[in-house]
């Protein structure tokens, strides 16, 4: 039985019996996440009492705890949980949008551009994305906020690009470029109307993924300093703040990283599922492609 | 060849990088109103730091070739004497967690093909999926949080007794050492192992509905002899290249679970380093880092083509 409905409503349908439980799990993070000044019980800064409340097992009072400055870790999660999400969303915003600019023009251009503007990327994945990190933040210490979102950006869009290249390539051979081109669109005309939806898919599942994944990347960084400075603090600088103490005080640690891997495996999740749904061949992801 | 190309390219990032970084070679020493400008001008003449740009470059290129990284500021020794020393304890750590997580992940996956989409899949599938969504550090806390404070078992940190290990024996030394291996081993083990898991899975999935498993089949050979002797031989070839892949994400876990575990190895050094502004140790472990990982590539590479007779002839 074949019913007639549109290729979106079907991908709906199937991300929906596919990433339901991901999708959800991530729109409750996002709901949380935006309306902490109203749901966090506690001031995620203020600390009460250093001494009687500090680094108190969670209780009915303190579900998750409190930590070694006697804030509320709960609410200090909640607040966490929007610079988590927002850092690694702008980041993979920045990461896609010139990710795939780089790597269609390389694709689109060919020949000793494309070359060229490859081998970049070649040397660019050869370095470990946190060590550029580290050492980029290492020398430039206390980043603010907005500009650590562009450094992860900028250190992110190598694997993008080449996905996205090699689309281009072949995309371009196709009759209907072709026929675009004989009636006589230009170039970039060429590139943004006829080729770039067409790569849309790919773009769609790496950024998805790359949430998931910069969200990792923001915490590691944050746990050593480097990323987040305080009083702004990330799930990641959470679980720094208890890692000292690991042995006492484990629940100022374990909360924030358990949101970390629920929101991962939900934006992983939902990155499979969309792929799935995009190009049913390839229904596995591995992030090495998207990230070296 | 391309390795040379890419480490020199790297090479240059690093030295863009140092140059538009804020701030002076010498640290504060420069904001000591003590020290006065004939002096200053005679240490920047001293590291060379008045010649051109372009020669400043060039010097760096030959200097990192040779394998002079420069001076450890907080070390006090020559960049090049330190990364000596924690290289190896890196390796062990790394080499270590690479055998066991593949052969692990590999298990796994044989485990999950041979009944695709029974519970035993399902909940593996599930299994390595969380391990695979989760920072390296935070796995290395929770481990170390569990293992070596619920459960007393294994040292929290270090490499090594730092008081009983000089007296003892040769074998109580070597079970010293295991002992304090085992923690950031299986924590970094683990990770390697989720990814593999779920790579080889797809890949034995992949090569099951071929023609000469339907052949074996049909000869009476068993569904075990099947799957580990003539579906998982084809599988493994794409896990070579999956060898090659994950060596950035094995040296960066290796990094964090370092710093966690106090393991003296490079991703330690060079994070202290960072605490330190002792920026020729981090740069030159940047540099490093990035050589290994395309020396790990390339050798992937090799063994695909000797594992992958179709790639040999071309």
């Amino acid at each position: 039985m074949d019913v007639d409905i549109s290729p979106s409503t079907r991908w709906t349908r199937h991300i929906a019996r596919h990433a339901g439980v991901a999708t959800g799990v991530l729109a409750v993070i996002a709901i949380v996440a935006l309306l902490a000044p109203v749901l966090a019980p506690y001031d995620p800064i203020a600390q009460p009492d250093i001494i009687g409340l500090k680094n108190m097992a969670p209780s009915l009072s303190h579900p998750f705890g409190t930590d070694s400055f006697s804030r509320d870790v709960l609410s200090r999660c909640m607040y966490g949980a929007r610079i988590s999400l927002s850092v690694a969303t702008l980041a993979t915003a920045i990461t896609v949008t010139f990710g795939t600019l780089y790597g269609a023009i390389a694709g689109y251009l060919g020949g000793a551009v494309d070359a060229v503007l490859m081998r970049v990327v070649d040397a660019a994945l050869a370095i470990p994305r946190v060590l550029l990190l580290i050492a980029i933040l290492a020398l430039w210490n206390g980043l603010p906020l907005w500009l650590l979102v562009v450094v992860l950006g900028a250190t992110g869009w190598f694997g993008i690009s080449r996905m996205v290249r090699a689309q281009v390539l072949s995309i371009k051979e196709l009759d209907f470029v072709a026929a675009a081109r004989a009636v006589g669109a230009t170039g970039p005309r060429i590139l943004l109307r006829h080729i770039l939806p067409n790569v849309l898919p790919t773009i769609i599942v790496a950024a998805t993924l790359g949430i998931g994944h910069v969200i990792i990347l923001e915490a590691g960084l944050s746990y050593l300093g480097l990323g987040v400075q305080p009083p702004s603090a990330s799930w990641g600088s959470i679980i720094q703040d208890g890692a000292d103490q690991i042995g006492t005080a484990w629940w100022v640690s374990l909360f924030p990283g358990l949101l970390i891997v629920t929101t991962a495996i939900a934006c992983n999740g939902l990155g499979d599922a969309l792929r799935a749904t995009f190009d049913p061949r390839e229904s596995v992801v591995t992030m090495a492609e998207l990230d070296a | 060849m391309q390795a040379v190309i890419v480490v020199a390219i790297v090479t240059t990032i690093v030295f863009i990088l140092i140059h538009i970084a804020p701030g002076d070679p010498f640290g504060s020493a420069m904001d000591n109103p003590n020290v006065t400008e004939a002096l200053r001008a005679r240490w920047r003449a001293m590291y060379g730091l008045d010649r051109p740009l372009l020669e400043q470059y060039l010097l760096y290129l030959r200097n990192v070739a040779r394998g002079d990284f420069g001076w450890s500021f907080s070390m006090h020794r020559p960049v090049i004497d330190v990364l000596k020393e924690a290289l190896p304890n890196t390796l062990v750590l790394a080499g270590t967690a690479l055998v066991l997580g593949f052969t692990g992940g590999i298990g796994l996956a044989v485990i999950q093909a041979m009944r695709p989409g029974s519970r035993t899949d399902r909940t593996l599938g599930a299994g390595s999926m969380f391990f695979y969504a989760m920072p390296d550090f935070w796995l290395a806390l929770m481990m170390m949080m569990i293992f070596a404070y619920w459960i007393p078992l294994f040292p929290v940190a270090g490499a090594l007794d730092p008081v009983m290990h000089e007296y003892m024996t040769p074998l109580t030394a070597l079970a010293d050492r295991l002992k304090h291996l085992a923690l950031p081993a299986v924590t970094l083990a683990l990770l390697t192992g989720a990814a593999v898991a779920r790579y080889q899975r797809v890949e034995l999935l992949r090569v099951l509905p071929d023609d000469f498993v339907r052949t074996a089949r049909a000869k009476g050979v068993s569904e075990r002899r099947i799957m580990l002797i003539h579906v998982l031989r084809n599988a493994l070839i794409p896990t070579i290249s999956l060898l090659g892949l994950s060596l950035p994400a094995l040296f960066t876990g290796a990094v964090f679970i370092e710093r966690v575990f106090a393991w003296p190895g490079m991703g330690w050094v060079v994070l202290n380093a960072v605490g330190t502004r002792d920026y020729p140790l981090v740069t030159a472990g940047v540099i490093i880092a990035a050589a290994t990982v395309t020396l790990g590539s390339l050798m992937a590479d090799m063994l695909y083509a000797v594992a992958d007779p179709r790639i040999r002839g071309r």
